[in-house]
């Protein structure tokens, strides 16, 4: 540190946060004691850093809730990844059914709706309403904080083969973890053109990705076009009449290398 | 494993105040941390080795967070009348005079932008480096520092401006644009 340096604020700043060394604290203190209108907001700032820690404190001294118990949750994993789809069930399909009849008859109703709207104008193009719904559904399971998918990576053979006999289509998974996005799993989903499949994946912070899966009525294939609504981006393309959109909270732009990633495997693999 | 226990145990009680004092909502603050341990554990293996697992858990939680909060701001506003403080949240006050003076904080800080309020909350209560709250926001130090200055600043003047505004009117109940959707809050 140079002697004599200006005092900036981010020296205030960090001088109520303790983050100075002594020989700069030593300057900033000098220069707080000639300059009193600096001296009273670096000390309100002080005053208020520590009402903030002791207003807050006493949630980290709580008990930690059972559900939030780590040990609890290793083993969780670890009994998820040993049940087979197969041999135990258990609760989870009969609440995805639960949620795929619920989301038929929004999507029923919301397709009904949209009739009337987009009846007076240029109807929409195959690829924006399966752009449509994989955002629709993107929304609705990204945002998921407990469940998003229902069949965990670890089940990716069974989930292949549950949603490609439902799809009555051979479906493949695209790798994206060379492009920074692991697999997380999948679920079936209501699109208003009948199930679809829906895989997810997120970085390594935990933003997620999905990709939505499912027959076209055309049998040809469409180039990939970038649609935008709101903060969700999606790139939609078809290969050999199956549709693929792939969808996040992010620009279609930003996408765009993703989805190309994703085609070229899936050209590949089926 | 037990490496993993041992790092993100300790962990648990500062990410449950980070995300309480973000969403506010208790069920659903600590759902996020749910997740984010979930996530933590699925893969710890993938973690870089040159980060720590604070700063790591820190940027998962922050952004679940975010997006948990993007979403419902896209749902249109979610606010409810008890919306403004939770009282819930100043827990075991120790005198009168303290839970008011906590309320009074808390209450300012919601008023913050969701970019400030992190911030702060990162450096002040979590104690972060600057150098780690960039990392977990993903922006640069800089942006960290000038976020920080107008976090403090704001949070002063709306400390400082709050008794006064409370006097003039009364003490009847008062209209805080601050909170949006029209929230109006009991004033003691």
């Amino acid at each position: 540190m140079n002697a004599g340096r200006p005092i900036t604020e981010e020296d205030f700043q960090a001088y109520v946060d303790h983050a100075l060394d002594e020989r700069r604290r030593e300057e900033v203190e000098e220069y707080l004691s000639t300059h009193p209108d600096a001296a009273r907001r670096v000390a309100a700032y002080t005053a208020q850093r520590e009402a903030l820690r002791a207003a807050l404190a006493p949630i980290a001294e709580e008990p930690v809730p059972d559900h939030l118990n780590l040990a609890r949750l290793v083993e969780a994993r670890q009994h998820r990844q040993a049940r087979s789809w197969l041999s135990g069930p258990g609760a989870g399909p009969w609440r995805n059914i639960a949620a795929a009849v619920a989301l038929v008859l929004i999507g029923g109703a919301g397709g009904w709706s949209m009739h009337g709207i987009t009846a007076g104008k240029a109807s929409m193009n195959p690829e924006s309403m399966l752009t449509q719904e994989a955002m629709d559904n993107y929304r609705v399971y990204a945002a998921d904080a407990v469940r998003p998918v229902e069949m965990h990576a670890g089940e990716q053979e069974q989930l292949l083969r549950w949603v490609s006999q439902r799809l009555d289509r051979k479906v493949a998974v695209p790798d994206l973890s060379a492009s920074g996005y692991r697999f997380m799993g999948g679920r079936l989903v209501a699109t208003a053109h009948g199930p679809g499949a829906m895989f997810f994946y997120d970085d390594s912070s935990g933003n997620r990705i999905a990709m939505l899966v499912r027959p076209m009525k055309h049998d040809g294939d469409a180039p990939m076009t970038e649609h935008q609504k709101d903060d969700v981006g999606g790139v939609t393309w078809c290969n050999r009449g199956m549709g693929y959109s792939l969808v996040a909270d992010a620009s279609a732009q930003a996408l765009h290398p993703l989805a190309d990633e994703a085609r070229r495997q899936l050209r590949t693999k089926i | 494993m037990n490496d993993m226990m041992l790092l993100i145990e300790p962990l648990i009680p500062p990410l449950r105040r980070y995300a309480r004092a973000l969403v506010k909502d208790h069920a659903t603050a600590d759902d996020l941390v749910q997740d984010c341990l979930e996530r933590a554990i699925t893969r710890w293996h993938q973690r870089r080795q040159d980060g720590d697992a604070r700063t790591w858990l820190f940027t998962i939680l922050h952004n679940l967070a975010v997006s948990h909060m993007r979403q419902n701001r896209r749902r249109g506003s979610h606010l409810t009348l008890d919306d403004g403080v939770d009282e819930a949240m100043i827990a075991r006050p120790a005198t009168q005079e303290d839970a008011l003076h906590h309320a009074d904080v808390m209450q300012a800080l919601q008023t913050l932008p969701e970019d400030q309020r992190s911030v702060l909350l990162l450096v002040s209560v979590e104690d972060l480096t600057y150098a780690e709250a960039a990392r977990v926001l993903d922006i640069p130090i800089g942006t960290v520092m000038s976020r920080l200055a107008r976090a403090r600043e704001k949070l002063l003047q709306k400390m400082e401006g709050a008794p006064a505004q409370e006097a003039a009117k009364g003490g009847a109940t008062i209209h805080r644009p601050a909170f949006g959707a029209g929230i109006f809050r009991r004033v003691k």
